[in-house]
């Protein structure tokens, strides 16, 4: 399989250099095949990379060891065929930031905030941008803090919120209302700013609209408001001291972007975890997406008026804290997991503690469906509104539940399994239209099929250690640490060092509740990455939201974004 | 602050009197307003949601408007784009007014030492009470509502709270 990937790929772009990197190909291009090494990754029927899941940068510029390129930086995009499962890596040195690379934004609509992100961060230029401004940073930020010689403590102060003026009416232009309607007083456009602190956003987003009567005629967004650094912290930090970081990714789930993480780097590291972990992972993953599922479809009923539903649903994710708590210590920052298997093992008892709350929580799914799944006022409100199609949720980068409702059956659990997904009998629920109607009623059927996983995973969890038992990658038992030299100095080692993993590169995938949960690392051998990179669901989902919401009622984008799951930390990061 | 009568009666027993008459009616009809940005919204949800409950302290009418708050919770982290926003939030509440920072993050910057993370949020605004906590326990939220009854308990018209104080976007 993987060697039909990495021949198919060398087929069609026979200059290239191509090899492989975990699941993969990576082509190595120089900045001016870029485009059309692009263009041909696209359109070519065999390669057919129809998403664009990320793009980002690397500074090599303190790299310990000969960088594996002259120039300073190297820019990658990370493509996906989600039919065929191909994973490419496209990497393009760039020995001057201020000429930069040829935009991808005539490929795919994704490369425009993706790349704003990498300007933003890196400095890094796109030429035929249609609109190359900081993303995540404030406008009157100087220099690019993921630059290696950008200290990590220079903070620099913002006194004024960015208008946004110049984009929405370069979004006006663009949606053919000129300047004639705009001063017509017949048809007054009115401009509405919602945000970054208001009710309705769930979090620190701003969105502008242009209004024509309740229609938003126009719409941008700004983000950023919740950036904080995730990256350049990391840089900072052995790799099991990342994990609590990425608690605070997408808090609403936070044990599935521990999971996620660790995963990453066992793959590069070549970690086979136990069987019981592998088990574990997956009653973990599919709980925290149960209950990630359980917030966002609580927030959306509130906003559309179902305050009981509210109840119904959110009172079950308060009860799981007893379980959670129970087993992580914690409520919501479970920092559950260490590299090479978990933080510990499931306490005594905790089948039928679990399956309680799964019951508890079915009921809170079934009472609340019972209030909206025949619902004539529910169905008016959300059906044929805010519609996504499949074309463009692809082109926007949308991944999870929110690609899934609009027609795409792509679901990185049944199309990459990993840890025995493929034994487990569940369906990937898709929708038809794609509007805000089918994105919640995905949900609520993946709750259902998460929890039969989850049932069928209790069944057939075995015995056995949680931790691999490889003195490179996992702590010591503490008796080895009290009682042994060898056991205290190997402890010392992992906790002081971090746990070493081979230099080199690699992107690594998790279906995570909102969608694919990437990450992009770049190591230099020691134990802590040299870069690394979130590819946030999250982000590429936000980026498109002025297709879905534009022609729409004002009271239609505040339920849509309720109902795309937007989560300020993986958001931002 | 004074709010009329009593400003021109100074310090006397009639003053005192209001103050206690004044003080018990804030004390337990404090109208949060929530800016939550981050993970500690969450755990914020949490303290008003049914198991938890905080309208058992006066406080649960959640006000989405600052002009109808006196108490501001900051829940989550602040990022230096985010200040000047959340200066303006706090100048639009009407005096008198709270504020409680909520978990490490609001209190110090929490685990972001770094570029784009305001180092607490009192460099921008005047606080009166700091959670610990990544996120703090709900129970933790009720004992900040607590404390925060107790010093306005201890209050006086008279006296303007926070008149010297002076942040960095000030
Ligand atoms: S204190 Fe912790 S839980 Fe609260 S916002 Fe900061 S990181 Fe999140």
């Amino acid at each position: 399989m993987k060697a039909t990937a990495l021949e198919k790929i060398q087929a069609a772009l026979p200059g290239a250099a191509c090899q492989m990197a975990l699941e993969a190909v990576v082509v190595e291009v120089r900045p001016e095949e870029l485009a059309g090494t692009l263009t041909r990754l696209k359109e070519d029927p065999a390669c057919n990379c129809g998403m664009l899941l990320d793009v980002t940068a690397i500074d090599y510029l303190d790299y310990p060891h000969p960088p594996p390129q002259a120039a300073r930086f190297q820019v990658v995009h990370t493509l996906r065929n989600w039919q065929d499962n191909l994973l490419v890596q496209v990497r393009t040195p760039v020995a001057d930031p201020d000429v930069g690379l040829t935009t991808a934004t005539g490929l795919w609509d994704s490369a425009n905030w993706g790349e704003r992100e990498v300007f933003d961060q890196y400095g890094i230029r796109f030429q035929g941008h249609p609109d190359l401004r900081r993303i995540l940073n404030h406008w009157q930020f100087e220099g690019h803090p993921l630059r290696k010689d950008y200290p990590i403590d220079r903070r620099q102060i913002c006194t004024e919120t960015d208008s946004l003026e110049k984009e929405i009416r370069a979004r006006l232009a663009e949606k053919g209302v000129d300047d004639a309607t705009l001063k017509d007083i017949n048809t007054e456009v009115m401009f509405l700013n919602l945000g970054p602190s208001h009710p309705a956003t769930h979090g620190a987003i701003r969105i502008l609209a242009a209004l024509d009567g309740e229609t938003i005629l126009a719409n941008v967004n700004e983000i950023g408001y919740l950036h904080r650094g995730f990256e350049k912290t990391a840089e900072q930090r052995t790799y099991n001291q990342i994990v609590p970081l990425t608690d605070r990714l997408n808090y609403c789930s936070s044990m599935l972007n521990n999971i996620a993480y660790v995963k990453a780097v066992e793959s590069w590291l070549g970690v086979e975890i136990t069987e019981r972990a592998r088990f574990m992972r997956v009653v973990l993953s599919e709980f925290y997406r149960v209950l990630d599922h359980l917030v966002c479809c609580a927030a959306f009923m509130v906003d559309i008026g179902g305050l009981t539903n509210y109840w119904y649903l959110y009172n079950e994710k308060e009860d799981a804290y007893d379980f959670i708590s129970r087993l992580t210590g914690a409520r919501l920052t479970s920092s559950f997991t260490r590299i090479g298997g978990m933080y510990r093992d499931f306490y005594d008892g905790w089948q039928s503690d679990l399956e309680s709350h799964l019951r508890a929580i079915e009921k809170g799914i079934s009472d609340a469906l019972k209030l909206v799944a025949t619902n004539r006022i529910f169905h008016d409100r959300t059906q044929g509104v805010c519609i996504m199609p499949a074309a463009a949720a692809l082109s926007y980068g949308f991944t999870g539940p929110n690609l899934r409702a609009s027609g795409v059956p792509f679901d990185l659990r049944k199309d990459a399994p990993y840890y025995g997904y493929e034994a487990f009998d569940f369906t990937v629920p898709v929708g038809s239209t794609g509007d805000v109607y089918d994105r919640m009623m995905v949900r609520f059927e993946e709750m259902a099929q998460s929890i039969s996983i989850i049932r069928q995973a209790i069944r057939h969890i075995p015995e056995g250690p949680v931790n691999v038992a490889d003195p490179q990658v996992s702590l010591p038992p503490k008796e080895a640490v009290y009682n042994s030299i060898e056991g205290l100095a190997n402890h010392f080692k992992l906790v002081f060092e971090g746990v070493k993993t081979p230099p080199g590169q690699w992107y690594d995938s998790y279906e995570a509740a909102n969608g694919e949960l990437g990450f992009h690392f770049v190591s230099d051998g020691s134990g802590r990455p040299y870069k690394l990179k979130v590819r946030p669901p999250c982000f590429y989902t936000m980026g498109g939201f002025h297709k879905m919401v534009e022609g729409s009622m004002i009271a239609d984008a505040i339920i849509n974004l309720s109902c795309i799951n937007i989560i300020g930390g993986e958001l931002d990061r | 602050m004074a709010l009329g009568l009593e400003a021109t009666l100074g310090d006397t027993v009639i003053t005192t009197k209001l103050d206690a008459i004044i003080n018990w009616g804030r004390q337990y009809s404090l109208w949060p307003y929530v800016f939550g940005t981050a993970c500690c919204a969450i755990e914020f949800m949490s303290a008003a949601a049914s198991q938890h409950d905080v309208s058992r302290f006066g406080a649960e009418v959640v006000r989405f408007s600052p002009r109808q708050a006196d108490l501001m919770l900051v829940c989550g982290t602040i990022s230096y784009k985010q200040a000047p926003i959340l200066k303006r939030i706090y100048e639009q509440i009407a005096y008198p007014k709270w504020v409680v920072a909520m978990g490490a993050c609001a209190s110090s910057g929490g685990i972001y030492d770094n570029y784009c993370t305001v180092q607490g949020i009192d460099t921008i605004i005047p606080v009166d009470i700091y959670i610990s906590g990544c996120p703090p326990r709900p129970e933790a939220i009720l004992d900040a509502l607590i404390k925060i009854q107790e010093q306005i308990k201890g209050e006086s018209v008279l006296q303007e709270r926070h008149k010297e104080y002076r942040g960095i976007l000030d």
